[in-house]
């Protein structure tokens, strides 16, 4: 391998879009029914949720921590929006209602993580016990529906995508894309650019010495599990918006999907390197698959397998060139 | 006393060049302890790694029961029969001191362990030592006296002939020492032989036969301890030849203006009692052996850890200094000796690592100001001359000296006055050396009041204007560098709680 190779290769953000690349040229290759509009609008909806998750904990795992209360926070904000939703609440305030859940759950990990000094996997493994039993609390373990069609209320979807004829855009466009798209070029900024973003990666590079440059880092610490909390939320949006309805034990194991998107994209467990542009991938790579297989005549679940694969094979290049580095 | 069963001679040991053993030299014979002493630095424990097959030797002879030996690790040294007792001790807290005695060669009853014969053999061995411990007892629960027993019996059931004690009584308590004490005089009856490990001079002369003293990496003499008095050794251990020429009179006047006062700062047994003041322009030289307790007061000093009770002063005003970043709002910057862990973030650039502690200053809106931070770097790289291919190279990548520049630009860059530099030149070849203490003397001059740190005397005595002592956590000496000299420096180093004066 000459020079430029080995650089590339050693950029993990780069051979992830090559593989994410070359998986769409297979499926399309196998069968052409793989390259179309309807396929892609498929692909993004069922990536959306992931995807808004994996931003805000990227800047979690970004600080050297965890957060395994993503996937139920999501599931539990929508339980108490829907819940209020159905007592008459307006849709707008249901949706602040849902983010403020997710930035309350954020902090209660950031408090026990950064001031009381659990272990991040203890502490979020705990709120994430406790969302879901919110979630069930709330609801009374019903399944709530979020409104469709011309209900009062529907709007909210158009956020995600839209669901009606007629208007600028036509129905089924992935709004929600461009939503993502923005968001994670306005986090990656966060994560890159500003202040906070580098006082995350500083404590996941060095937490002692970034406290002995005089920083307070239990305020920026607690920022990152406040972002994943409102991510969660926003995540939750996403998923009634796309699939209309929340039951409590919906959430359970989306964390998981979101953190192995994180890691595959190149955002290191242990800390100080993090990625927005990777995660986004990372996710993609993985719908890409699971929506892909159905249409060449494999069962979808053939990709938790190739996933799997893909995460190990992630994680050890990283580790090969970190060795190397 | 018996036969000569250990001796090293000629033995060289370099590492990337800079050279840590020079003709080190020592001799045992069994049934003796010989007390090792030096400064920090001086070679002793590179001498018992390079014995114990940790290092392999670049020079040199070792004859070990009449046969010359290079041993290739720990496991195979310990084989053989010479055996090292940590200063820090490396065992299992929440197993047993019967598992931990045996870990690594169990005794089995088929495929499993047999933990009574264990417990059985651990009492016996604990019997033939005169001690007393249950070896059913969790490790974590003995008192570090105890635990260190359980690694004299370790080392006692390997059969080893050689026992080095690598600064044993540094966490034992007064009874404890006497216990050690016994033990150890107990196995010279029985014809082991003792390499110890000390800086306590009133140790060294109750136990030892014979004293070996290196410096500088070289053998300087052997004395006999019963003809010898404290200030013969001390004569050995600090009387090299000063390259650098020391200060002779401080450069700071009397009447400069106080930037800094401590009072009576205490932090459990480390830091007791400590007061002292730094002026503007002053170079404040803090001598003292390890564990002296000179690296907890700057941490003390700059928040890193809670004090327990004590006020410090800032220009005058007395300041609440409780965490880093209040140190650092106050204008006082700390150069760790640990740079890697405590000081920097490796994996983060040159430029990242220098404006870290001051970024509100290089940020454009919301977003920092790569520009300006970028530029800013650069102009401390040129201006501390430090040597990178450029400001976004990773810290990782630079030498120690270097290292230690980037450190000091991070300060800098914060306007920081009161500078704390704990072993301003570890891990720093020679060369770099002069340029760090050139840096530092022109830091100085222009104003800025610099605490150093610093375990190297002829570093203290040629960078300071005063000289505080300590040992044991209490300051035992302040000196104006016009009347001080190594032999001083040392005897109030070595003074400990009840000594005569």
């Amino acid at each position: 391998m000459n020079e430029k190779m080995k650089k590339l290769w050693s950029n993990q953000q780069a051979v992830v879009l090559l593989a994410l690349f070359v998986i769409c040229i297979a499926f399309s290759l196998i069968t052409p029914k793989f390259m179309k509009a309807t396929t892609f609008t498929n692909i993004a909806k069922s990536a959306y949720y992931v995807a808004f998750m994996a931003i805000g904990t990227t800047f979690v795992i970004s600080t050297g921590g965890i957060d395994l209360s993503i996937g139920t926070v999501a599931i539990c904000s929508a339980l108490i929006g829907g819940t209020l939703m159905e007592r008459g609440l307006p849709m707008g305030a249901v949706l602040l209602v849902m983010l403020l859940t997710g930035a309350l759950f954020g902090l209660l990990n950031g408090i026990m993580v950064s001031r009381m000094g659990l272990p991040a996997f203890i502490a979020t493994l705990g709120t994430m016990m406790m969302s879901r039993g919110l979630g069930s609390i709330v609801s009374k373990t019903k399944t709530i529906s979020f409104p469709q069609g011309d209900a009062p209320g529907a709007w909210f979807r158009e956020f995600f995508m839209i669901t009606r004829e007629g208007g600028v855009l036509p129905k089924n466009f992935p709004t929600g894309f461009i939503l993502l798209a923005l968001l994670s070029a306005v986090m990656a900024l966060v994560l890159n650019k500003t202040k906070a973003g580098r006082y995350i990666l500083s404590i996941g590079s060095n937490k002692e010495a970034t406290r002995l440059s005089g920083i307070n880092i239990a305020r920026y610490e607690t920022l990152a599990y406040v972002l994943s909390g409102i991510f969660a939320a926003l995540a939750g949006i996403a998923y009634v918006a796309v699939f209309t309805t929340a039951q409590p034990n919906t959430g359970n194991g989306f964390e998981l999907d979101a953190i192995a998107g994180i890691v595959i994209g190149g955002t290191s467990l242990s800390g100080g390197v993090g990625s927005i542009f990777g995660t986004i991938i990372g996710v993609f790579i993985m719908t890409v698959l699971k929506i892909g297989f159905p249409y060449i005549g494999v069962q979808s679940h053939y990709q938790l397998f190739i996933t799997g694969m893909i995460l190990i094979f992630a994680v050890y290049m990283d580790i090969l060139n970190r060795k190397r580095g | 006393m018996g036969e000569v069963i250990l001796t090293m001679k000629n033995i060289t040991k370099s590492f990337s060049g800079v050279a840590a053993l020079r003709n080190a030299e020592l001799e045992l014979r069994s049934g003796e302890v010989v007390a090792l002493m030096g400064e920090n630095g001086a070679g002793k424990s590179t001498l018992m790694k390079i014995l114990t097959g940790i290092y392999r030797k670049d020079a040199g002879e070792i004859r070990y029961l009449g046969r010359e030996v290079e041993y290739r690790g720990p496991a195979e040294s310990e084989e053989a029969g010479i055996v090292i007792v940590h200063q820090e001790l490396n065992m299992m807290n929440d197993l047993t001191v019967a598992q931990n005695l045996f870990i690594g060669k169990e005794i089995m009853k088929g495929a499993l362990i047999d933990d009574q014969s264990m417990k059985r053999k651990a009492a016996e061995l604990f019997s033939l030592l005169n001690i007393s411990i249950d070896p059913a007892e969790k490790i974590g629960n003995l008192t570090v006296g105890k635990q260190q027993m359980v690694e004299i019996a370790k080392a006692i059931s390997k059969k080893a002939k050689i026992i080095v004690f690598d600064e044993p009584t540094a966490a034992l308590t007064e009874s404890e020492i006497e216990e050690l004490f016994k033990v150890i005089r107990d196995l010279r009856e029985k014809g082991t032989g003792m390499i110890y490990i000390s800086h306590r001079m009133d140790e060294i002369r109750r136990i030892s036969d014979r004293v070996t003293v290196m410096r500088d990496g070289e053998f300087v003499g052997t004395l006999e301890t019963e003809s010898c008095g404290k200030n013969d050794i001390i004569r050995l251990m600090v009387g090299r030849t000063i390259f650098s020429e020391p200060k002779t009179e401080s450069r700071v006047g009397k009447d400069a203006p106080e930037v800094l006062r401590a009072e009576h700062l205490n932090r459990g047994k480390h830091v007791r009692d400590v007061s002292f003041s730094l002026r503007k322009g002053e170079i404040l030289g803090f001598s003292g052996l390890m564990g002296a307790g000179r690296t907890e007061v700057a941490r003390l000093l700059f928040g890193a850890d809670r004090r327990d009770s004590g006020r410090i002063f800032v220009n005058g005003k007395e300041t609440e200094i409780r965490t880093p970043e209040d140190a650092v709002r106050a204008g006082i910057g700390y150069l760790s000796e640990d740079r890697k862990r405590f000081g920097l973030i490796v994996d983060q650039s040159v430029e990242e690592n220098t404006v870290i502690a001051s970024l509100d200053r290089f940020m454009r809106g919301i977003f920092i100001d790569r520009k300006k931070s970028i530029s800013c770097a650069e102009h401390y790289v040129s201006k501390l001359k430090t040597r990178t291919p450029s400001a976004t190279q990773l810290v990782r990548k630079l030498s120690g000296g270097n290292q230690q520049k980037v450190v000091i630009a991070k300060w800098l860059v914060r306007n920081c006055d009161i500078l704390i530099f704990d072993e301003p030149t570890r891990g720093i070849d020679i060369g770099a050396k002069s340029e760090i203490y050139r840096l530092m003397e022109n830091l100085a001059e222009e104003g800025k009041s610099i605490i150093m740190i610093s375990s190297e005397l002829p570093e203290i005595l040629r960078m300071s204007d005063r000289v505080i002592v300590m040992c044991e956590g209490r300051v035992t000496g302040v000196l104006d560098i016009s009347e001080v000299n190594q032999e001083i420096i040392m005897e109030s180093a070595t003074r400990r709680e009840g000594d005569k004066e």
